[in-house]
Protein backbone atom coordinates (compact mmCIF):
# COMPACT_ATOMS: atom_id res chain seq x y z
CA UNK A 1 0.00 0.00 0.00
CA UNK A 2 1.42 3.39 -0.97
CA UNK A 3 2.43 5.60 1.96
CA UNK A 4 3.31 9.30 1.96
CA UNK A 5 4.39 9.51 5.59
CA UNK A 6 5.85 6.93 7.99
CA UNK A 7 5.47 7.22 11.78
CA UNK A 8 7.74 5.06 13.95
CA UNK A 9 5.69 4.74 17.13
CA UNK A 10 2.08 5.48 17.94
CA UNK A 11 3.19 7.86 20.72
CA UNK A 12 5.04 10.01 18.13
CA UNK A 13 3.78 13.54 17.38
CA UNK A 14 5.73 13.78 14.10
CA UNK A 15 5.89 11.68 10.93
CA UNK A 16 8.51 11.44 8.15
CA UNK A 17 7.75 12.21 4.49
CA UNK A 18 8.83 9.23 2.36
CA UNK A 19 7.86 10.46 -1.10
CA UNK A 20 9.87 13.05 -3.05
CA UNK A 21 7.82 15.87 -1.48
CA UNK A 22 4.35 16.69 -0.25
CA UNK A 23 2.66 19.95 -1.22
CA UNK A 24 0.39 22.28 0.83
CA UNK A 25 -3.19 21.01 1.30
CA UNK A 26 -2.19 17.51 0.20
CA UNK A 27 -4.16 14.68 1.79
CA UNK A 28 -1.48 12.26 2.94
CA UNK A 29 -1.64 8.62 3.91
CA UNK A 30 0.38 7.74 7.01
CA UNK A 31 1.60 4.33 8.13
CA UNK A 32 2.45 3.69 11.79
CA UNK A 33 5.20 1.06 11.88
CA UNK A 34 4.80 0.00 15.51
CA UNK A 35 1.32 -1.50 15.17
CA UNK A 36 0.96 -1.52 11.36
CA UNK A 37 -1.98 0.89 11.51
CA UNK A 38 -2.90 3.78 9.22
CA UNK A 39 -4.02 7.36 9.59
CA UNK A 40 -4.46 10.47 7.42
CA UNK A 41 -3.31 14.08 7.62
CA UNK A 42 -3.60 17.19 5.49
CA UNK A 43 -0.32 19.07 5.03
CA UNK A 44 0.02 22.85 5.49
CA UNK A 45 3.50 23.24 3.98
CA UNK A 46 5.62 21.84 1.18
CA UNK A 47 7.81 19.22 2.89
CA UNK A 48 10.63 17.30 1.14
CA UNK A 49 11.58 13.62 1.42
CA UNK A 50 12.94 12.74 4.86
CA UNK A 51 11.62 15.83 6.59
CA UNK A 52 9.06 15.79 9.40
CA UNK A 53 5.42 16.86 9.59
CA UNK A 54 3.58 17.72 12.83
CA UNK A 55 0.78 15.23 13.50
CA UNK A 56 -0.79 17.50 16.17
CA UNK A 57 -0.67 21.18 17.19
CA UNK A 58 2.46 21.84 19.26
CA UNK A 59 3.26 24.84 21.44
CA UNK A 60 6.55 26.32 22.62
CA UNK A 61 8.17 24.10 25.25
CA UNK A 62 6.45 20.90 24.09
CA UNK A 63 8.55 17.78 23.57
CA UNK A 64 8.88 16.20 20.13
CA UNK A 65 8.44 12.43 20.26
CA UNK A 66 9.88 10.15 17.58
CA UNK A 67 10.69 6.43 17.99
CA UNK A 68 8.47 6.94 21.08
CA UNK A 69 11.31 9.00 22.61
CA UNK A 70 12.18 12.64 23.36
CA UNK A 71 14.17 14.11 20.44
CA UNK A 72 14.02 17.82 21.35
CA UNK A 73 11.87 20.79 22.33
CA UNK A 74 9.56 23.09 20.37
CA UNK A 75 10.93 26.66 20.27
CA UNK A 76 8.23 28.18 18.04
CA UNK A 77 4.64 26.94 18.00
CA UNK A 78 3.77 24.49 15.23
CA UNK A 79 0.36 23.72 13.76
CA UNK A 80 -0.76 20.23 12.76
CA UNK A 81 0.43 19.59 9.18
CA UNK A 82 3.35 22.04 9.31
CA UNK A 83 7.01 21.33 8.60
CA UNK A 84 8.99 20.43 11.76
CA UNK A 85 12.72 21.16 11.60
CA UNK A 86 15.57 23.34 12.89
CA UNK A 87 13.47 26.52 12.56
CA UNK A 88 11.02 25.41 15.24
CA UNK A 89 12.72 22.58 17.19
CA UNK A 90 15.99 22.50 19.14
CA UNK A 91 18.02 19.89 21.00
CA UNK A 92 17.76 19.56 24.78
CA UNK A 93 21.41 18.46 24.87
CA UNK A 94 24.62 20.43 24.23
CA UNK B 1 15.95 -17.17 3.23
CA UNK B 2 18.27 -19.92 4.39
CA UNK B 3 21.47 -18.25 5.54
CA UNK B 4 24.66 -19.86 4.18
CA UNK B 5 26.82 -21.56 6.82
CA UNK B 6 30.16 -20.51 5.37
CA UNK B 7 32.08 -18.04 3.21
CA UNK B 8 35.37 -18.18 1.31
CA UNK B 9 38.14 -16.52 3.29
CA UNK B 10 41.90 -16.55 3.84
CA UNK B 11 42.87 -18.63 6.86
CA UNK B 12 45.56 -17.03 9.00
CA UNK B 13 48.26 -18.43 11.27
CA UNK B 14 46.40 -17.45 14.48
CA UNK B 15 43.12 -19.15 13.54
CA UNK B 16 41.34 -16.03 12.32
CA UNK B 17 40.16 -15.64 8.70
CA UNK B 18 40.36 -12.66 6.36
CA UNK B 19 38.01 -11.45 3.65
CA UNK B 20 40.99 -9.79 1.94
CA UNK B 21 44.64 -10.66 1.42
CA UNK B 22 46.55 -7.38 1.68
CA UNK B 23 50.29 -6.92 2.05
CA UNK B 24 50.63 -3.57 3.82
CA UNK B 25 53.49 -1.11 4.18
CA UNK B 26 52.84 0.54 7.53
CA UNK B 27 54.61 3.78 8.47
CA UNK B 28 55.14 4.20 12.22
CA UNK B 29 55.08 7.99 11.92
CA UNK B 30 54.24 10.84 9.54
CA UNK B 31 57.82 11.36 8.33
CA UNK B 32 58.08 7.72 7.21
CA UNK B 33 55.13 8.05 4.83
CA UNK B 34 57.36 8.91 1.84
CA UNK B 35 59.43 5.79 2.33
CA UNK B 36 56.37 3.55 2.78
CA UNK B 37 54.73 4.98 -0.34
CA UNK B 38 57.93 4.50 -2.35
CA UNK B 39 58.04 0.81 -1.37
CA UNK B 40 54.36 0.33 -2.27
CA UNK B 41 55.06 2.02 -5.59
CA UNK B 42 57.99 -0.30 -6.28
CA UNK B 43 56.31 -3.56 -5.36
CA UNK B 44 52.96 -4.49 -6.93
CA UNK B 45 50.41 -6.18 -4.72
CA UNK B 46 51.29 -4.02 -1.72
CA UNK B 47 49.54 -0.99 -0.25
CA UNK B 48 50.97 1.84 1.87
CA UNK B 49 48.92 3.24 4.77
CA UNK B 50 50.15 6.82 5.19
CA UNK B 51 48.84 8.84 8.16
CA UNK B 52 49.59 12.07 10.03
CA UNK B 53 50.88 11.06 13.47
CA UNK B 54 53.35 9.03 15.51
CA UNK B 55 55.83 11.61 16.78
CA UNK B 56 56.12 12.95 20.35
CA UNK B 57 52.83 11.43 21.44
CA UNK B 58 52.63 10.33 25.07
CA UNK B 59 50.41 8.65 27.66
CA UNK B 60 47.03 7.27 26.60
CA UNK B 61 47.36 8.93 23.19
CA UNK B 62 50.61 7.09 22.47
CA UNK B 63 49.14 3.80 23.68
CA UNK B 64 46.21 4.31 21.29
CA UNK B 65 48.69 4.96 18.47
CA UNK B 66 50.49 1.67 19.14
CA UNK B 67 47.21 -0.22 19.57
CA UNK B 68 45.94 1.11 16.23
CA UNK B 69 49.19 0.32 14.41
CA UNK B 70 49.53 -3.19 15.88
CA UNK B 71 45.82 -3.90 15.46
CA UNK B 72 45.88 -2.84 11.82
CA UNK B 73 48.84 -5.09 11.07
CA UNK B 74 47.24 -7.94 13.02
CA UNK B 75 43.88 -7.74 11.19
CA UNK B 76 43.22 -11.05 9.36
CA UNK B 77 42.57 -9.13 6.12
CA UNK B 78 46.32 -8.50 6.14
CA UNK B 79 48.59 -11.35 4.97
CA UNK B 80 51.96 -9.75 5.74
CA UNK B 81 53.36 -6.43 6.95
CA UNK B 82 56.37 -4.19 6.35
CA UNK B 83 56.76 -1.63 9.17
CA UNK B 84 58.85 1.50 8.50
CA UNK B 85 59.65 4.10 11.15
CA UNK B 86 62.26 6.78 11.73
CA UNK B 87 63.60 5.21 14.96
CA UNK B 88 64.27 1.55 15.78
CA UNK B 89 62.54 1.30 19.18
CA UNK B 90 58.96 2.19 18.29
CA UNK B 91 59.32 0.35 14.97
CA UNK B 92 60.32 -2.80 16.83
CA UNK B 93 57.47 -2.45 19.32
CA UNK B 94 54.96 -2.51 16.45
CA UNK B 95 56.73 -5.38 14.67
CA UNK B 96 56.76 -7.44 17.89
CA UNK B 97 53.06 -6.73 18.47
CA UNK B 98 52.07 -7.87 14.97
CA UNK B 99 54.42 -10.89 15.10
CA UNK B 100 52.25 -12.42 17.87
CA UNK B 101 49.72 -13.34 15.14
CA UNK B 102 52.37 -15.53 13.48
CA UNK B 103 52.11 -13.68 10.16
CA UNK B 104 55.21 -12.50 8.26
CA UNK B 105 56.26 -9.04 9.47
CA UNK B 106 59.54 -7.14 9.17
CA UNK B 107 60.56 -3.70 10.39
CA UNK B 108 62.94 -1.11 8.96
CA UNK B 109 64.11 2.17 10.49
CA UNK B 110 65.35 5.12 8.49
CA UNK B 111 67.88 6.77 10.85
CA UNK B 112 71.52 6.13 9.82
CA UNK B 113 70.33 4.65 6.48
CA UNK B 114 68.21 7.34 4.82
CA UNK B 115 65.16 6.97 2.63
CA UNK B 116 66.87 5.46 -0.41
CA UNK B 117 68.70 2.70 1.43
CA UNK B 118 65.60 1.90 3.49
CA UNK B 119 63.37 1.80 0.42
CA UNK B 120 65.80 -0.64 -1.20
CA UNK B 121 65.95 -3.00 1.79
CA UNK B 122 62.24 -2.81 2.51
CA UNK B 123 61.32 -3.30 -1.15
CA UNK B 124 63.26 -6.57 -1.33
CA UNK B 125 61.34 -7.90 1.68
CA UNK B 126 58.05 -6.51 0.36
CA UNK B 127 58.54 -8.33 -2.94
CA UNK B 128 59.09 -11.58 -1.07
CA UNK B 129 55.91 -11.01 1.00
CA UNK B 130 53.83 -9.99 -2.03
CA UNK B 131 54.76 -13.08 -4.03
CA UNK B 132 54.23 -15.31 -1.00
CA UNK B 133 50.79 -13.81 -0.30
CA UNK B 134 49.77 -14.10 -3.95
CA UNK B 135 49.73 -17.89 -3.63
CA UNK B 136 47.24 -17.88 -0.74
CA UNK B 137 43.91 -19.41 -1.71
CA UNK B 138 40.44 -18.72 -0.36
CA UNK B 139 39.08 -21.62 1.68
CA UNK B 140 35.71 -22.43 3.19
CA UNK B 141 35.37 -20.70 6.57
CA UNK B 142 32.45 -20.88 9.03
CA UNK B 143 30.24 -17.78 9.34
CA UNK B 144 31.66 -17.34 12.85
CA UNK B 145 34.90 -16.20 11.21
CA UNK B 146 33.09 -13.03 10.13
CA UNK B 147 33.75 -10.09 12.42
CA UNK B 148 31.34 -7.38 11.32
CA UNK B 149 31.64 -3.73 12.34
CA UNK B 150 28.98 -1.11 11.65
CA UNK B 151 28.85 2.67 11.47
CA UNK B 152 26.44 4.99 9.67
CA UNK B 153 27.23 8.30 8.00
CA UNK B 154 25.70 11.29 6.22
CA UNK B 155 22.58 9.97 7.90
CA UNK B 156 19.12 11.31 7.34
CA UNK B 157 15.72 10.19 8.52
CA UNK B 158 15.71 7.33 6.00
CA UNK B 159 18.67 5.88 7.94
CA UNK B 160 16.64 5.54 11.13
CA UNK B 161 13.54 4.41 9.24
CA UNK B 162 15.08 1.76 7.04
CA UNK B 163 18.81 1.32 6.35
CA UNK B 164 19.88 1.20 10.02
CA UNK B 165 17.06 -1.22 10.95
CA UNK B 166 18.20 -3.36 7.97
CA UNK B 167 21.62 -3.67 9.63
CA UNK B 168 19.82 -4.47 12.90
CA UNK B 169 17.88 -7.23 11.13
CA UNK B 170 21.14 -8.70 9.78
CA UNK B 171 22.63 -8.61 13.29
CA UNK B 172 19.63 -10.43 14.75
CA UNK B 173 19.98 -13.15 12.09
CA UNK B 174 23.77 -13.55 12.24
CA UNK B 175 24.41 -13.26 15.98
CA UNK B 176 23.15 -16.83 16.66
CA UNK B 177 25.75 -18.10 14.15
CA UNK B 178 28.61 -16.94 16.39
CA UNK B 179 29.58 -13.79 14.51
CA UNK B 180 31.49 -10.99 16.29
CA UNK B 181 29.70 -7.62 15.90
CA UNK B 182 30.73 -4.09 16.79
CA UNK B 183 29.06 -0.68 16.91
CA UNK B 184 30.57 2.60 18.11
CA UNK B 185 30.02 6.35 17.66
CA UNK B 186 29.92 7.34 21.34
CA UNK B 187 28.95 10.98 20.73
CA UNK B 188 26.20 10.06 18.26
CA UNK B 189 24.33 8.12 20.92
CA UNK B 190 23.71 11.38 22.78
CA UNK B 191 20.02 11.58 23.60
CA UNK B 192 19.64 7.81 23.36
CA UNK B 193 22.40 7.03 25.89
CA UNK B 194 20.05 5.95 28.69
CA UNK B 195 18.15 3.61 26.36
CA UNK B 196 21.43 2.27 24.95
CA UNK B 197 22.73 1.60 28.48
CA UNK B 198 19.76 -0.72 29.12
CA UNK B 199 21.09 -2.92 26.29
CA UNK B 200 24.14 -3.98 28.25
CA UNK B 201 24.05 -7.77 28.64
CA UNK B 202 25.36 -7.36 32.19
CA UNK B 203 25.26 -4.62 34.82
CA UNK B 204 29.02 -4.16 34.29
CA UNK B 205 28.59 -3.65 30.53
CA UNK B 206 25.82 -1.07 31.11
CA UNK B 207 27.86 0.83 33.70
CA UNK B 208 30.96 0.76 31.53
CA UNK B 209 28.93 2.18 28.65
CA UNK B 210 27.54 5.04 30.76
CA UNK B 211 30.99 5.92 32.07
CA UNK B 212 32.37 5.93 28.51
CA UNK B 213 29.52 8.09 27.24
CA UNK B 214 29.77 10.52 30.19
CA UNK B 215 33.52 10.95 29.67
CA UNK B 216 33.04 11.70 25.96
CA UNK B 217 30.14 14.08 26.64
CA UNK B 218 32.14 15.94 29.31
CA UNK B 219 34.95 16.35 26.79
CA UNK B 220 32.53 17.75 24.18
CA UNK B 221 30.97 20.16 26.69
CA UNK B 222 34.42 21.32 27.78
CA UNK B 223 35.63 22.03 24.23
CA UNK B 224 32.37 23.31 22.72
CA UNK B 225 32.30 27.01 21.87
CA UNK B 226 28.69 27.05 20.67
CA UNK B 227 25.77 24.63 20.52
CA UNK B 228 27.60 22.38 18.02
CA UNK B 229 24.92 23.26 15.50
CA UNK B 230 27.52 23.28 12.71
CA UNK B 231 28.82 19.81 13.66
CA UNK B 232 26.10 17.63 15.16
CA UNK B 233 23.86 17.15 13.29
CA UNK B 234 25.94 18.01 10.21
CA UNK B 235 24.68 20.21 7.38
CA UNK B 236 24.12 17.02 5.38
CA UNK B 237 22.06 15.49 8.20
CA UNK B 238 19.92 18.64 8.42
CA UNK B 239 19.41 18.74 4.65
CA UNK B 240 18.16 15.16 4.98
CA UNK B 241 15.62 16.14 7.63
CA UNK B 242 17.42 15.31 10.90
CA UNK B 243 16.79 18.13 13.37
CA UNK B 244 18.60 17.27 16.63
CA UNK B 245 21.36 15.02 17.96
CA UNK B 246 18.71 13.08 19.89
CA UNK B 247 16.83 12.26 16.68
CA UNK B 248 20.09 11.24 15.02
CA UNK B 249 21.00 9.09 18.03
CA UNK B 250 17.75 7.12 18.07
CA UNK B 251 18.17 6.52 14.34
CA UNK B 252 21.77 5.44 14.82
CA UNK B 253 20.80 3.04 17.60
CA UNK B 254 18.51 1.08 15.22
CA UNK B 255 21.65 -0.59 13.81
CA UNK B 256 21.89 -3.07 16.70
CA UNK B 257 18.37 -4.44 16.29
CA UNK B 258 17.21 -6.08 19.52
CA UNK B 259 20.70 -7.24 20.54
CA UNK B 260 22.49 -6.67 23.82
CA UNK B 261 26.19 -5.76 23.98
CA UNK B 262 28.47 -7.99 26.03
CA UNK B 263 31.34 -5.56 26.59
CA UNK B 264 32.59 -2.03 25.99
CA UNK B 265 35.92 -1.76 24.15
CA UNK B 266 38.52 0.99 24.28
CA UNK B 267 39.24 2.53 20.85
CA UNK B 268 41.04 -0.09 18.69
CA UNK B 269 40.82 -2.73 21.45
CA UNK B 270 40.35 -6.36 20.38
CA UNK B 271 37.27 -8.08 21.85
CA UNK B 272 38.06 -10.97 24.18
CA UNK B 273 34.73 -12.22 25.45
CA UNK B 274 33.84 -14.40 22.46
CA UNK B 275 31.16 -13.99 19.79
CA UNK B 276 28.39 -11.40 20.13
CA UNK B 277 27.91 -7.65 20.03
CA UNK B 278 30.48 -5.18 21.38
CA UNK B 279 30.36 -1.42 21.78
CA UNK B 280 33.61 0.39 20.95
CA UNK B 281 34.31 3.92 22.20
CA UNK B 282 34.93 5.83 18.95
CA UNK B 283 34.55 9.21 17.33
CA UNK B 284 31.53 9.50 15.06
CA UNK B 285 33.64 10.64 12.10
CA UNK B 286 33.42 7.80 9.56
CA UNK B 287 37.07 7.20 8.65
CA UNK B 288 38.29 7.48 12.26
CA UNK B 289 35.65 5.06 13.49
CA UNK B 290 36.25 2.41 10.80
CA UNK B 291 40.03 2.66 11.22
CA UNK B 292 39.60 1.90 14.95
CA UNK B 293 37.18 -0.97 14.30
CA UNK B 294 39.55 -2.50 11.71
CA UNK B 295 42.35 -2.23 14.28
CA UNK B 296 40.05 -4.07 16.71
CA UNK B 297 40.16 -7.03 14.29
CA UNK B 298 36.87 -6.62 12.39
CA UNK B 299 37.11 -7.96 8.84
CA UNK B 300 34.03 -6.58 7.06
CA UNK B 301 32.14 -3.34 7.60
CA UNK B 302 28.50 -2.37 6.98
CA UNK B 303 27.85 1.32 6.39
CA UNK B 304 24.28 2.61 6.04
CA UNK B 305 24.03 6.11 4.59
CA UNK B 306 21.20 8.53 3.91
CA UNK B 307 22.57 11.49 1.99
CA UNK B 308 25.52 9.50 0.57
CA UNK B 309 28.75 9.11 2.57
CA UNK B 310 31.50 7.71 0.31
CA UNK B 311 34.07 6.45 2.88
CA UNK B 312 36.27 3.39 2.42
CA UNK B 313 39.10 1.73 4.35
CA UNK B 314 42.38 0.28 3.02
CA UNK B 315 42.07 -3.11 4.75
CA UNK B 316 38.45 -3.59 5.82
CA UNK B 317 35.94 -3.64 2.93
CA UNK B 318 33.11 -1.15 3.54
CA UNK B 319 29.69 -2.26 2.27
CA UNK B 320 27.34 0.70 1.71
CA UNK B 321 23.60 0.54 1.88
CA UNK B 322 20.99 3.25 1.55
CA UNK B 323 17.23 3.54 1.83
CA UNK B 324 17.13 7.02 0.34
CA UNK B 325 15.80 6.63 -3.22
CA UNK B 326 17.39 9.92 -4.33
CA UNK B 327 20.83 8.80 -3.10
CA UNK B 328 20.42 5.33 -4.60
CA UNK B 329 19.76 7.00 -7.95
CA UNK B 330 22.12 9.99 -7.96
CA UNK B 331 25.10 8.25 -6.27
CA UNK B 332 24.58 4.69 -7.47
CA UNK B 333 28.32 4.07 -7.92
CA UNK B 334 28.67 4.27 -4.11
CA UNK B 335 25.76 1.99 -3.17
CA UNK B 336 26.38 -1.77 -2.75
CA UNK B 337 22.89 -2.53 -1.46
CA UNK B 338 19.77 -0.49 -2.26
CA UNK B 339 16.97 -0.94 0.29
CA UNK B 340 14.94 2.13 -0.71
CA UNK B 341 11.94 -0.06 -1.53
CA UNK B 342 11.32 -0.25 2.25
CA UNK B 343 10.04 3.33 2.13
CA UNK B 344 7.58 2.58 -0.66
CA UNK B 345 6.63 -0.56 1.30
CA UNK B 346 7.52 -2.80 -1.64
CA UNK B 347 10.10 -4.53 0.58
CA UNK B 348 9.84 -5.44 4.27
CA UNK B 349 12.64 -5.27 6.81
CA UNK B 350 13.31 -8.99 6.83
CA UNK B 351 13.64 -9.03 3.02
CA UNK B 352 16.03 -6.08 3.26
CA UNK B 353 18.05 -7.90 5.94
CA UNK B 354 18.31 -10.95 3.67
CA UNK B 355 19.43 -8.79 0.76
CA UNK B 356 22.14 -7.24 2.94
CA UNK B 357 23.32 -10.67 4.14
CA UNK B 358 23.62 -11.75 0.52
CA UNK B 359 25.61 -8.62 -0.40
CA UNK B 360 27.83 -9.00 2.69
CA UNK B 361 28.67 -12.60 1.78
CA UNK B 362 29.47 -11.73 -1.84
CA UNK B 363 31.91 -9.10 -0.56
CA UNK B 364 33.33 -11.48 2.07
CA UNK B 365 33.90 -13.97 -0.76
CA UNK B 366 35.88 -11.42 -2.73
CA UNK B 367 33.57 -9.10 -4.67
CA UNK B 368 35.03 -5.58 -4.57
CA UNK B 369 32.87 -3.03 -2.78
CA UNK B 370 31.97 0.23 -4.49
CA UNK B 371 34.45 2.02 -2.21
CA UNK B 372 37.22 -0.43 -3.15
CA UNK B 373 36.49 -0.14 -6.86
CA UNK B 374 36.55 3.65 -6.56
CA UNK B 375 39.86 3.60 -4.68
CA UNK B 376 38.67 4.79 -1.26
CA UNK B 377 41.21 3.86 1.41
CA UNK B 378 40.81 6.41 4.18
CA UNK B 379 43.15 5.44 7.01
CA UNK B 380 42.66 7.98 9.78
CA UNK B 381 44.25 7.65 13.18
CA UNK B 382 42.39 8.97 16.22
CA UNK B 383 44.45 11.42 18.26
CA UNK B 384 43.33 12.11 21.82
CA UNK B 385 45.27 15.35 22.49
CA UNK B 386 48.26 17.48 21.47
CA UNK B 387 51.75 15.97 21.34
CA UNK B 388 54.41 16.88 23.86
Amino acid sequence: MATDIIIHDKKDNVGVVVIEKITPKQDCKCWIMEDDSSTDIQSMDEIPLGHKIAMVDLKEGDTILKYGHDIGKVVKSIKKGEHVHVHNVKTKKW
Amino acid sequence: MEIPKSFLGYKRENGRAGTRNHVIILPVDDISNACAEAVANNIKGTIALPHSYGRLQFGADLELHFRTMIGTGSNPNVAAVIVIGIEPKWTKRIVDGIAKTGKPVEGFHIERTGDIGTVMKASKKAQEFSQWASEKQREECPMSDLWISVKCGESDTTSGLASNPTVGNLMEKLEPMGVHLCFGETSELTGAEQVCATRGATKEASEKFMKTWNDYNDFILKEATDDLSESQPTAGNIAGGLTTIEEKAFGNFQKIGNLKFIDVLEPAEQPEKGPGLYFMDTSSAAAECITLQAAGGFNIHLFPTGQGNIVGNPIEPVVKLTANPLTAKSMSEHVDCDVSKILSREMNLSEAGDKLIETTLRVANGRLTCAEALGHKEFVMTKLYRSA
